[in-house]
């Protein structure tokens, strides 16, 4: 699957979409195919305040639980509900019904350290 | 890392590929969900060339592996497998393992790939303390590949090329000759479905499947006949209640613990079966003593959450257990586990709690298998 350059990557495999002061959380492709097939996915409530590095959530497949994090701080405005009965969207479609959760953005300063699409390709092939 | 010999097969079919008991394995084709109901509904074709293909030979072949297995050999037909422990001093268990027998004295022994050395070592040394013994053990597993071809569809797929392999009962074996290919296949499986498993030499695998795959397009939607990958086998032999070593079976977990007392002779003798077994005074002993203190059990969980791996199991606020192994069951549309609990709280109906970290929820035991074949 090719990878969005409409958005931007982090170290850890989340993906940040940054819309007017909503960013939408996801993620990758990449971490999808080493998740293997999600089963469950729980991310913390609307109207949840976090910071950068702050957990979102988590996300459960076969193989094991991983956290997912947030690059950027504000206040989760939305959940994707959808996931609740179909945690396997993630896996069909990473970069588009699988998103995670949209945060209203306070500050967006830490998405700096996140990589572009050819930069993230190339570090996940190296 | 091995590669297996049926690896480019793997690359063909878009398997992806991961590190498993140091040989490079497909976990799945597709997804695992997909894969498991594919195996429960028509048919699955795995690659288990990992696993250990131990050839056991000579006068005194049955007598070791009377030492070596929990299970009694010495009554086993020829064309036969049979389901056994292999365990340490204490009467925990080194692995778990079918043995086939050939004829009287010729056996294959088919072990874990993760303890396929460790298991070799241990019969080696067994023969090292008889020096009288005439028998010779060799690893077969890298001349040889294994197959899995498993689901409710496939005895029918095979009665289009074979009459005698569908007459099979379970746990018997036939060995063909194809042409030059001499291949053993044993009506056997890892699912809870039936179906056989295939040993041939590793240098006509690629050709095998290429057959075996004309049978059937995988790439087709319909297909009666895909491959799958290790996931999918982790989940079946889960909802199969079936053990697996390195969860349910392990060095310092007692053999009696785990459910598969059919597996071990208990009443051995040397008289008139020419061996005990090794472990067999520890868990005499203990069986003695009142038993084993924990009993596998299976849990169904009130949550959408996976159990894992040495998660609590509790009664109250009380540790009683651990969970061994767990998934979402694709069947059941569940989460299920497996879990050593205390004996006093291990009765069928109970209701406890797995501490899954951010939620406790409860977990009701109930009997083994999850699920059985219709």
């Amino acid at each position: 699957m090719s990878t969005p350059d409409d958005r931007v990557y982090s170290e850890s495999h989340e993906w940040f979409k940054v819309d007017g002061d909503v960013v939408t959380v996801g993620i990758t492709s990449h971490a999808v195919d080493q998740l293997t097939d999600i089963t469950f996915v729980e991310m913390r409530e609307a109207g949840t305040e976090v910071s950068p590095g702050d957990a979102l959530g988590e996300v459960e497949s076969v193989k094991t639980t991983s956290d997912v994090y947030s690059a950027v701080a504000g206040t989760i405005a939305e959940v994707n509900a959808d996931l609740d009965d179909n945690p396997g969207l993630i896996n069909e479609d990473p970069y588009g019904a699988g998103w995670l959760v949209k945060i209203k953005a306070t500050d967006t300063g830490g998405l700096e350290s996140c990589v572009d699409a050819a930069k993230y390709d190339a570090d996940i092939a190296g | 890392m091995h590669k297996s010999p049926v690896h480019d097969f793997h690359i063909q079919h878009g398997g992806q590929m991961v590190e498993y008991a140091g040989w490079e394995m497909p976990i799945r084709y597709r997804s695992i969900k997909d894969e498991h109901v594919q195996t429960r509904t028509s048919g699955s074709v795995f690659d288990v060339s990992h696993m250990g293909r131990i050839e056991i030979k000579g006068l005194h072949a049955q007598r070791l592996l009377e030492r070596v297995c929990s299970r009694r050999i010495g009554t086993m037909q020829a064309k036969q497998c049979r389901y056994t422990l292999i365990c340490n001093e204490r009467g925990g268990v080194r692995d778990d393992a079918v043995v086939m027998k050939m004829d009287d004295d010729e056996f294959l022994m088919v072990c874990n790939g993760a303890n396929r050395e460790k298991i070799v070592d241990h019969i080696q040394s067994v023969v090292g303390e008889h020096p009288g013994w005439k028998v010779k053990v060799e690893d077969k597993t890298l001349k040889t590949a294994m197959v899995a071809i498993q689901g409710p569809k496939v005895m029918d797929l095979i009665s289009k090329v074979s009459q005698e392999i569908p007459s099979l009962k379970r746990w018997r074996f036939t060995t063909k000759n194809l042409m030059i290919i001499k291949a053993h296949v044993s009506r056997t499986g890892y699912t809870g479905e039936d179906g056989v498993e295939v040993i041939l030499p590793a240098n006509a695998v690629g050709m095998a499947m290429r057959m075996l795959m004309q049978q059937a397009d995988p790439e087709a939607p319909d297909a009666p006949l895909k491959p799958a990958g290790l996931g999918a086998r982790d989940t079946l032999r889960l909802e199969a209640g079936m053990p697996l070593y390195g969860h349910e079976l392990g060095e310092d977990i007692s053999a009696m613990a785990c459910g598969m007392g059919f597996a071990i002779s208990l009443d051995k003798n040397a008289e008139a079966d020419g061996e005990t077994f090794i472990g067999q005074e520890a868990l005499l002993a203990e069986q003695d003593a009142g038993g084993p203190k924990q009993k596998l059990v299976g849990l169904v969980l009130d949550t959408k959450r996976t159990a894992r791996q040495d998660m609590p199991v509790l009664a109250g606020d009380a540790k009683v257990g651990f969970v061994t192994s767990g998934c979402a069951s694709p069947t059941l549309g569940k989460s299920i586990a497996m879990a050593y609990v205390d004996t006093a709280h291990a009765g069928v109906g109970t209701t406890l709690s797995v501490d899954c970290g951010r939620e406790q929820p409860s977990a009701t035991i109930v009997e083994l298998p999850f699920y059985k074949a219709k």
